[in-house]
């Protein structure tokens, strides 16, 4: 039996996706049966793992996406502010990725184009207040927050992403050699 | 006193008149350039190739190296300004690896790779640029250009057709078309030119031939742009 105080603390892990495609979730999924491994001296905060609402204090947070609207600014905020580590994950996160090809047009132009009255021809872009506010552009999540370290790829690897967050865990500077790297 | 120099205290052979960059890839020694490919005039505008001679910065495809020169190249801080030099031509322009054909051949792309970049770090210009897609075989993309002047200088020297020049200044420096519209389209661009295959980025894509190698088996997937089989043939003193 173990003596009080004598339990391993285990890594608070939070993840969220903000203006991506969950492809990085599916591509932390990769990593296979190593979430066995992990789960032994990490534990998920919120994540869309867990289905927890709000973020708690945690060690490690990997975000994915970057931000497109009001509601990625709250959530990437509420995170930056419970992490100590905060990692941008994959293209999106770390300069826009596919979401940002959006920056060169004018958003109200974007909408009044694709909302349309099918009858009257008419604009009619939602206006619900549950819905966020689209931001002028895609930032990437370095321009809103501050970011600790960036892991790139559109998605990284499970194989990258098993590499970068075992570095992290034990201390190490997170580092890919050219087979782990990738921009695409 | 032979004809040698040295890089990274490693002794390099070299024959009078070949720049720095010549005798090491001759010798076998990777020094990263952008902008300077053997067939053509030296351009000097990258930077990649800075190496220290002798303790100053110098372009290593434009110094010719001497006798007795001490060249450094694989330090950290040099590595350290390429790696700051690959990121602010990353922002400066739009650079999507994800949706680009040439991810895999680029080598803006490997030189990320090879100086551990793991994001562009300053912050996105996101320039407003076009694509011109009006010519028949090629495309271009000039939110991927870099301004490594590759196709200005084959069009000139090669094609002798100066279909290409750089306008402007600083971030106004744009890529200019020689045809009456502007658009490469309406110029005496063809496929088969020098100016076509030279492009080191995305921003000239050759139209149908787009993923005829599979994203994953492309030359930069394989190995680290250092690894590349470095040939160059010795050039003619001038």
């Amino acid at each position: 039996m173990n003596a009080p105080g004598d339990e391993k603390v285990k890594i608070r892990l939070a993840t969220t996706s903000l203006a991506g495609c969950f492809g990085c979730h599916m591509s932390f999924l990769d990593i296979d049966e190593r979430i066995f491994e992990l789960a032994e001296i990490a534990e998920l905060d919120r994540s869309p793992l867990t289905d927890i609402k709000h973020f708690g204090p945690c060690d490690i947070a990997l975000v994915e996406g970057g931000v497109c609207n009001a509601e990625n600014v709250h959530v990437a905020r509420e995170l930056r502010a419970s992490a100590k580590i905060l990692v941008a994950v994959g293209a999106c996160a770390i300069n826009g990725g596919l979401p940002a090809l959006r920056n060169r047009l004018d958003i109200d132009t974007i909408l009044t184009r694709v909302y349309r009255d099918p009858i009257t021809d008419q604009p009619c872009v939602p206006n619900s207040r549950e819905l966020p506010l689209p931001l002028d552009k895609v930032y990437p999540l370095n321009e809103i927050v501050r970011v600790d370290y960036s892991l790139p790829g559109c998605p990284p690897s499970g194989d990258a992403i098993w590499k970068f967050l075992t570095d992290l865990i034990l201390g190490r500077m997170p580092r890919l050699d050219h087979s782990l790297m990738r921009y695409d | 006193m032979d004809n040698e120099f040295t890089i990274d205290e490693q002794p390099v052979p070299f024959v009078p008149g070949q720049t720095i960059l010549e005798a090491a890839k001759a010798a076998g020694y990777y020094i990263p350039h952008l902008c300077f490919q053997p067939d053509f005039k030296r351009h000097g505008g990258c930077k990649l190739c800075t190496v220290l001679v002798n303790g100053r910065t110098q372009t290593a495809c434009t110094h010719k190296a001497a006798v007795g020169q001490e060249v450094d190249v694989n330090t950290p801080e040099l590595n350290a300004m390429r790696r700051s030099l690959v990121q602010m031509l990353f922002i400066e322009g739009n650079h999507f690896c994800p949706a680009c054909e040439k991810s895999g051949a680029c080598q803006l792309q490997a030189l990320g790779y090879e100086y551990e970049m793991m994001s562009p770090h300053f912050v996105e210009l996101y320039p407003h640029r076009e694509v011109d897609a009006t010519h028949p075989d090629v495309m271009i993309d000039f939110n991927r250009c870099i301004l490594c002047e590759l196709c200005v200088r084959a069009s000139r020297d090669v094609d002798h057709k100066e279909i290409f020049a750089v306008a402007g200044r600083g971030l106004d420096a744009k890529l200019i078309i020689n045809s009456p519209t502007g658009k490469l389209g309406d110029s005496a661009f063809a496929v088969a030119d020098r100016a076509a295959q030279v492009c080191p980025v995305g921003a000239i894509v050759i139209k149908r031939v787009g993923f005829a190698t599979a994203i994953g088996d492309r030359p930069y997937d394989r190995e680290p742009i250092s690894a590349e089989a470095e040939s160059c043939e010795l050039p003619e003193v001038r």
